[in-house]
């Protein structure tokens, strides 16, 4: 574990991002409302397509990205990958409450219905998103963070293998039920595509914001604890934890402050 | 996926003055073992089967009907049969958990992969012996059509659908063993991995159980197990390492 002693600015670039993730996303919400054409059938109603379709796109490839990153933590062992599969896999669960709400919405205002079992990506969605809200009590429940850690990334790694396999079994068993009619862009109407295009880069703009901001705030805090620990001179003995799901970087902070205690 | 291995393994091997043992005649002992501890303590069969035979009772009344045929079969049949193969894995590492079983094996010096597939083995073993009971039972309590000519596909079904649950419900049990909660985290774990299961399982069985001369299931239930079984197979062997490794 090649850590540096000296943590670097962990918020590199974070203002650039988040100016352009506000451009973006004000951009797209202006084309949203005032460019993109009323659709014909739904109205103002299938404005909602502009917010639901990226989101639900956004965390079904931030799940599989959150065991990409798994994999790499795997094969590394270095805490780091862990914690980025944990912001992205956290991130994209909140994305994905999004998507069934925005989803439910919508069901409600084109079909009547709430919850419509014959649309298969909401179904599929919602059992992936049952899968995924298991990985915050996996986490909790062991409590050696290198165990952690690990079966974590066992979880992360399944997980985003299913994602697709079942989108392809349950999209199968509804698929000669419901014909979709908004299956792929490729049938929208020019400025359609182009507002759902941008409404995707900015929502993509802005899952990757917040889990910058998510790590910066993990890495800051895991430095400040170990700074607090060193200035209260406690640089032996074992950090105390706290019972959490969330990933802790203190095998990063360890060698700083061994380092810090020998110059002391 | 492949590339996905425990870095230490190969240089242990390497280093170790003990002759290692074949994988195969690693796995044939744990299986031994496993089936052996099965044989004498009777913890998890008999458990499986009489739960499997008891839900059927309890949806008879649930549903208030002497018979059911086409997708209410297939459906009572699948979901009995998941719930009674999590209770098997809720128990798959148990013993090996609270009896120093991992510390055992991990001492030897064997390939660690012959746990899983022995554990698959096992689970499959398990999940054999009860269809055996429950399908039986489930032709004589609920079924309203005749069993006989369905059976050879259903054979087929069942045997695709148990591998996919013995592989994942290893993976899963190695994963939940050793947390705090282990009851509760194994089914959920287990269920939202195991749609697929029954998506395949309960659409390729249910046009059997229509009428006597039921016609062969659409091929893609079946692919879609068979694809199920490849990949997570796969999966779980590369990771199930990972989960020995203290």
């Amino acid at each position: 574990m090649a850590t540096p002693a000296r943590p670097v600015a962990y918020g590199k670039g974070l203002r650039t991002l988040s100016i352009a993730t506000v451009v973006a996303m004000t951009t797209s919400l202006s084309l949203v409302f005032f460019y993109a054409p009323l659709e014909a059938e739904q109205g103002f109603l299938q404005k909602i397509f502009y917010v639901h379709v990226p989101l639900a796109i956004i965390a079904l490839c931030g799940f599989v990205l959150g065991g990409l990153l798994a994999i790499q933590h795997l094969r590394t062992r270095d805490p780091r990958w862990d914690m980025r599969s944990y912001v992205v896999i956290h991130m994209s669960l909140i994305f994905a409450v999004g998507t069934l709400i925005s989803g439910s919405i919508w069901a409600k205002g084109s079909w009547g219905h709430w919850w419509v079992w014959s649309e298969p990506t909401l179904v599929s969605f919602l059992i992936i998103f049952l899968l995924y809200a298991t990985y915050q009590p996996l986490r909790f429940a062991i409590e050696d963070p290198e165990r952690q850690s690990r079966y974590a990334s066992v979880f992360a790694i399944t997980a985003g293998a299913f994602v697709p396999l079942n989108f392809i079994a349950v999209r199968l068993s509804t698929a000669y039920l419901h014909p979709r009619v908004l299956g792929s862009t490729s049938n929208l109407p020019g400025p359609m595509a182009l507002t759902f295009l941008v409404s995707l880069l900015a929502l993509s703009l802005l899952f990757a914001t917040l889990c910058k901001y998510e790590l910066t705030a993990k890495h800051t805090r895991a430095q400040l604890r170990a700074l607090r620990r060193r200035l209260a001179g406690e640089s032996t003995g074992a950090p105390t934890r706290s019972r959490s799901a969330a990933p802790s970087l203190h095998h990063t902070t360890a060698p700083a402050r061994a380092t810090s205690g020998s110059a002391l | 996926m492949s590339g996905v291995q425990a870095p230490e393994r190969p240089a242990q091997t390497a280093r170790s003055p003990v002759r290692t043992v074949g994988l195969w005649r690693t796995v044939g002992a744990l299986l031994r073992k496993e089936l052996l501890v099965e044989l004498r303590t009777l913890e998890s069969v008999p458990g499986m089967s009489l739960f499997a035979v008891t839900t059927f009772v309890v949806f008879h009344f649930a549903l208030n009907r002497g018979s059911v045929e086409g997708d209410l079969a297939a459906g009572i049949l699948w979901v009995t049969l998941l719930f009674a193969a999590i209770l098997g894995v809720n128990r798959l590492f148990v013993a090996d958990a609270d009896q120093g079983g991992f510390d055992g094996f991990l001492l030897a010096p064997v390939d660690r992969s012959a746990m899983f597939i022995a554990k698959v083995l096992t689970l499959l073993a398990f999940l054999v012996v009860l269809e055996l009971v429950a399908v039986p039972a489930f032709a004589l309590l609920l079924l309203g059509t005749p069993l006989g000519p369905a059976l050879p596909w259903l054979v087929v079904t069942l045997a695709l659908g148990d591998i996919g649950i013995a592989v994942i419900g290893t993976l899963v049990a190695a994963m939940a063993v050793r947390t705090r909660a282990r009851d509760l985290l194994g089914p959920l774990l287990a269920l939202p991995l195991f749609v697929p299961i029954v998506i395949g399982g309960a659409r390729a069985v249910s046009p059997l159980l229509v009428q006597a001369h039921p016609p062969a299931p659409a091929a893609r239930w079946l692919l879609t197990l068979g694809l199920y079984d490849l990949v997570f197979g796969l999966i779980a062997y590369a990771l199930f390492d990972f989960l020995l490794e203290d």
